[in-house]
């Protein structure tokens, strides 16, 4: 766990970066700092690493003051990753990666085979090893840069802004890599961004400060949606704050109905009868075929026959409530096909239970503001 | 066509060259070693003190200042005035005023390497737990390499080319055949000098160039990758 103890940071010019910060990050789970430009971020993350030292207070790693260690010493157990990947351009990928290693003294093959090893972990072509950075694209420099953070298996990774330079595709690819790598190796990282969707999405906690270096909210990432602490949380949430917060919302236990599927090989007079506007069709397999309408059925023939509209699905139990919204909007008939894992139809929700559920998940953002 | 001279001298009187080319050799050696040994040794003094140039900002600017005006002065006057100190027409006399030529291209080139090193290529250095010792030696100065090797190049074109006019003053290898060949009216020693002066400065800078590639293949593909 990392702790700052009442954190102040003032600049020889009297700048106050960071001004009376107390936090704890913990074991295991990513901490964000999220905030304007200038209000500390950078300087809060490295006074963990101590490139820069804390005017008054402390900060703490598993309860030691990060100043009673050498700074070269400390570092070595710190992984840091930042914008610019900042790799050696005058040294070769892997060498690059097997860096800490080598300054802990291992020998040199061992550090090569595991920097081979972190190359592959982080999603990159072993073949690229013997390049130099230039040779590389921003978005594999980037996964470069978090291999060598990790290359010494340090318990703590601090990462500065390490996705903002690439483009949005490549960095959703970086962030879904960053929580594989997290969910396998568990280190306590401390991530820096000024983008809140990033720090929602990869938070465990968010804390957003306040120019001046002033704590703002520090809260999970659904509370902070729901329930902003104040008007400039809630301005720097942004707009959708209402649609995002679904994400956090579990799907889970949404209703379904069962009785508003019917398999294609069906006679379409079997399903005449219903009393729903739209049936879903499924298939043998139980897999979705798409939406028919009861009132346009033909005399004769089964389901299979039958021209069917396209549909809207969503994984049960794993998407949220956002990916339930949006399915419903997406398909004609305002009802959502729920599947499970392996693609099969375990029902229908209907538009009324979907609304019910926003209902309550809205009631569950009581305080909010704005 | 009547009140030509009958016999002119031709540009190079090749059985000249033939008879005299020990007597050559020799002045090529001497002129190679009194262009080089001061770059080198302006090499080994740059390094410090580029690097405390680069570390202490306020010293830079002074010193570049006093090199900068060593630099500027016409380098005849310099050997004359070594003359009472290192002796009329010794190695030394010429190689000291090349010595502090060297050092005004080198030493900004030393810092500008070291400046060329991107801020955050340090600052992960200095995240990853390198010593300040062992950053300078495994990242800034490797990194500054391509920018050094380049005032290399330069200090030695102009101190291979420099080294003849010492001559003037007694020693100045190749520099030795102008004056010979322009007291004597005789164009052949004139031309033999030239020639082995660019041929000489041309052999150094290609030599730095293939070394620049074995040092720095990570830069080569800069420019046109
Ligand atoms: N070396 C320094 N000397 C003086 N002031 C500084 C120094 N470094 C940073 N500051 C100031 O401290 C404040 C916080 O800077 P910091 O770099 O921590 O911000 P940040 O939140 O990381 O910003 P950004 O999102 O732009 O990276 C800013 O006002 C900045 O100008
Ligand atoms: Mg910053």
């Amino acid at each position: 766990m990392i702790t700052f103890d009442g954190v102040t940071k003032r600049y020889a010019d009297g700048t106050v970066a960071v001004d009376d910060l107390s936090l704890e990050a913990p074991t295991g789970e990513i901490t964000v700092l999220v905030g304007p430009s200038g209000c500390g971020k950078t300087t809060s993350l490295r006074m963990i690493n101590r490139m820069i030292d804390a005017t008054e207070g402390r900060v703490l790693i598993d309860g030691v003051d990060v100043r009673t260690v050498d700074p070269p010493t400390l570092r070595r157990g710190i992984g840091y990753v930042i914008q610019q990947a900042g790799l050696f351009p005058h040294r070769k990928i892997v060498d690059n990666v097997a860096t800490v290693p080598h300054l802990l003294g291992w020998d040199r093959r061992k550090a090569r085979a595991r920097a081979m090893e972190l190359l592959e972990r982080v999603g990159l072509d072993p073949g690229l090893a013997g390049r130099y950075p230039f040779q590389l694209s921003g978005g594999q420099q980037q996964r470069v840069g978090v291999a060598r953070a990790l290359a010494a298996d340090p318990p703590v990774l601090l990462m500065d802004e390490p996705f903002s330079a690439v483009d949005p595709v490549v960095r959703a690819s970086l962030q879904e890599e960053l929580l594989r790598l997290q969910a396998e190796f568990t280190k306590t990282i401390v991530f820096v961004t000024h983008d809140i969707d990033e720090a929602v999405k990869l938070g465990d906690r968010v804390a957003v400060l306040r120019v001046g270096g002033r704590m703002a909210q520090l809260a999970d990432p659904a509370t902070l949606l729901a329930r902003p602490a104040d008007d400039f949380v809630a301005e720097f949430l942004g707009r959708d704050r209402g649609i995002r917060r679904l994400s956090f919302v579990s799907g889970e236990g949404l209703r379904l109905r069962t009785d508003l599927t019917a398999p294609a090989s069906a006679e379409v007079s079997s399903v005449r009868g219903t009393a729903a506007p739209w049936l879903a069709v499924v298939d043998a397999d139980d897999r979705p075929l798409g939406w028919v309408r009861v009132g346009e059925l033909p005399e004769s023939g089964t389901l299979a026959d039958v021209r069917l509209a396209p549909y809207g699905t969503f994984v049960r139990g794993r998407d949220s409530l956002r990916g339930a919204l949006d399915a419903t909007l997406l398909s004609p008939s305002g009802n959502a096909i729920a599947v499970d894992d392996s693609g099969r139809v375990r029902g229908v929700l209907t538009r009324e239970t979907l609304e019910e559920a926003l209902r309550q998940a809205a009631g569950g953002a009581g305080g909010a503001r704005a | 066509m009547p009140g030509v001279p009958v016999r002119e001298e031709p540009l190079v009187r090749w059985d000249w060259i033939g008879r005299n080319w020990p007597a050559i050799q020799a002045l090529l050696a001497d002129h190679a070693v009194m262009a080089l040994v001061p770059v080198a040794v302006g090499l080994l003094v740059a390094l410090p003190v580029g690097l405390a140039g680069a570390r202490w900002r306020g010293l830079y600017q002074p010193t570049v200042g006093v090199v900068n005006v060593v630099y500027s002065l016409p380098s005849l006057a310099v050997f004359i005035v070594l003359i009472p100190v290192t002796g009329l027409a010794t190695r030394m006399t010429v190689m000291v005023p090349l010595a502090f030529y060297a050092l005004a291209v080198l030493i900004p080139a030393v810092v500008d390497g070291l400046a060329s090193v991107p801020g955050h290529v340090r600052q992960s250095a200095v995240a990853m737990g390198f010593t300040p010792l062992r950053r300078l030696l495994r990242v800034e100065l490797p990194i500054a390499v391509p920018v050094v090797l380049a005032g290399l190049r330069v200090a030695t074109v102009s101190s291979v080319s420099l080294v003849s006019v010492g001559a003037l003053v007694g020693r100045g290898g190749l520099g030795y055949l102008f004056i010979d060949g322009w007291q004597r009216q005789f164009p052949t020693p004139i031309v033999v000098g030239i020639a082995l002066v660019v041929l000489l400065a041309a052999v150094a800078d290609t030599l730095l160039v293939l070394a620049q590639r074995l040092l720095t293949p990570w830069a080569r593909a800069r420019g046109t990758a």
